[in-house]
């Protein structure tokens, strides 16, 4: 614990991701940029989160990490660990314990509640980059509020699916101001980032951006009106606690086609199993 | 220099500043809460919420703007010494101090520009309380909260210049609240409610 700062940056990092922080917070969907910095893991891995996190942690904290829902993924492990060790906060596996959750690509099942803060990694922040790869244009269509490119883009989804078939990192708007990338979470995810009780910070580390939705924020799925957005997940049961509501993992277990599916949030999946509910798959 | 300019910092600055940065993130996060917020034992005229907020935000990079009585030897000294932040006029500054008749009128502060809404100042307001008040509606906020606010016009203007606009946070002895610009502020219930239903 003496060798690192508390939370591994420096104050001045700190105060610099506080201030953008509170600007993401002040502007629901807006993205802030920030000087990242450089951390002991590659870009891809989570970079912005962490630096999010050690910018909120505090030692009274109880951390949590989920790598796709899961808590014991290397990605989840490690990062759970560098936080154990830089900033000697409690860790939990449990959602309902956690004050801080750090999360790649989930919303946990369990609903969040007021004093919980969701810290997501994102990849690529910019909701309109596929579309428009310039910075300086893409910057200019958030300013003028020109969101025609997007509408378009899931129009020939419909054209070409019959359907909009964009599945994750579906876009979504925020209190009719801001379109706004909800990091690559999987669509069924999107109806709670809308009127979520905890506060959702964004970190992207390689992009160098912040963003966040403060408690209770209208976030809405873009659709149309004869194609409205529709959460999906694959139509079975947990083969391990039975769930018939949460987002499910799909594991190919032999090599002539068998495969189960099961909860991809594992404390979820846990808790359940804990409490007697059995799938068609528990051993 | 007195010997009040080195003293009242954050005795372990890491963690303190970690506290005090939570309770002005639950503020700023969730308007019209009161948040409690310590560590800080500035000079007069600034209060320990004051200081805690400047001692965990501000630093060289980031211009302050002292106004009013707040802009005296004791204050500049003490900044100076714990953040080194300069000190500039509210037409460039990032952060600006002083009670809300010093701060007033508004429309010399960076507002932020329409690609970067961020570039905007942040006010830091001494209040001589901070209670329930005016009705608050928006982002953060669970059907309604409210909020002692030293005037409501100011606050309405501010929020029709969204996504740009000033953010503000208010002290009080130990304790501050805050107000993003994109919080609605209406001066009674009804007509928050009646907004609610024309949305």
């Amino acid at each position: 614990m003496t060798e690192y700062n508390f939370a591994y940056l420096d104050e001045q990092t700190k105060r610099m991701i506080r201030r953008a922080i509170l600007k993401g917070l002040a502007i629901p969907g807006y993205q802030v940029p920030f000087a990242s910095r450089e951390m002991p893991m590659p870009y891809g891995w989570g970079t912005g989160g962490v630096q999010v996190s050690a910018a909120v942690l505090t030692p009274s904290d109880t951390f949590k990490v989920i790598d796709q829902g899961a808590d014991d993924t290397t990605n989840a492990v490690s990062i759970r660990t560098f936080f154990q060790r830089t900033a000697g906060v409690a860790t939990t596996t449990a959602t309902s314990d956690a004050t801080v959750i750090q999360t790649r690509h989930r919303i946990p099942e369990e609903p969040l509640h007021e004093g919980q803060i969701l810290v997501y990694q994102v990849p690529i922040p910019e909701p309109l980059r596929f579309l428009e790869p310039r910075e300086s244009e893409t910057r200019k269509m958030h300013s003028l509020e020109e969101y025609g490119l997007m509408h378009v883009k899931l129009y020939e989804d419909i054209i070409r699916h019959g359907h909009i078939a964009t599945s994750y990192a579906y876009p979504v708007k925020v209190e009719g101001r801001y379109v706004m990338d909800p990091s690559p979470i999987p669509k069924f995810d999107n109806p709670k980032l809308r009127d979520m009780a905890a506060i959702q910070l964004f970190g992207a580390g390689r992009e160098q951006r912040i963003y966040a939705l403060p408690p209770y924020t209208q976030v809405v799925s873009l659709d149309f009106e004869d194609h409205p957005f529709e959460a999906s997940k694959a139509d079975h049961p947990c083969g391990m606690c039975g769930a018939t509501d949460s987002y499910l993992d799909e594991l190919i277990i032999d090599d002539i086609g068998g495969r189960m599916f099961v909860c991809s949030d594992t404390d979820y999946c846990e808790v359940r199993q804990a409490a007697g509910h059995k799938g068609k798959d528990a051993a | 220099m007195q010997a009040n300019t080195l003293s009242g910092g954050f005795a372990d600055p890491a963690t303190q500043s970690a506290y005090a940065f939570r309770s002005v993130m639950e503020a700023m996060a969730r308007p019209g809460t009161i948040q409690d917020i310590e560590g800080a034992a500035p000079p007069a005229p600034l209060s320990p919420a004051m200081g805690a907020v400047l001692l965990t935000l501000c630093d060289t990079e980031t211009p302050v703007y002292l106004a009013g009585d707040m802009d005296c030897e004791a204050a500049r000294a003490w900044l100076a010494f714990h953040t080194g932040a300069p000190f500039v006029g509210p037409a460039h500054c990032m952060f600006a101090v002083g009670t809300w008749d010093a701060l007033t009128p508004l429309a010399v502060y960076p507002i932020g520009t329409s690609e970067y809404p961020d570039r905007s100042a942040t006010l830091i307001v001494a209040c001589s309380e901070l209670a329930a008040g005016t009705t608050l509606t928006g982002p953060g906020i669970k059907d309604q909260a409210t909020l002692s606010l030293p005037e409501v016009e100011a606050f309405q203007a501010n929020r029709t210049l969204f996504p740009l606009g000033l953010d503000f946070i208010f002290t009080c002895g130990e304790r501050l609240a805050a107000l993003p610009r994109s919080t609605e502020v209406s001066r009674s219930s009804s007509e928050a409610i009646a907004q609610a239903g024309a949305s």
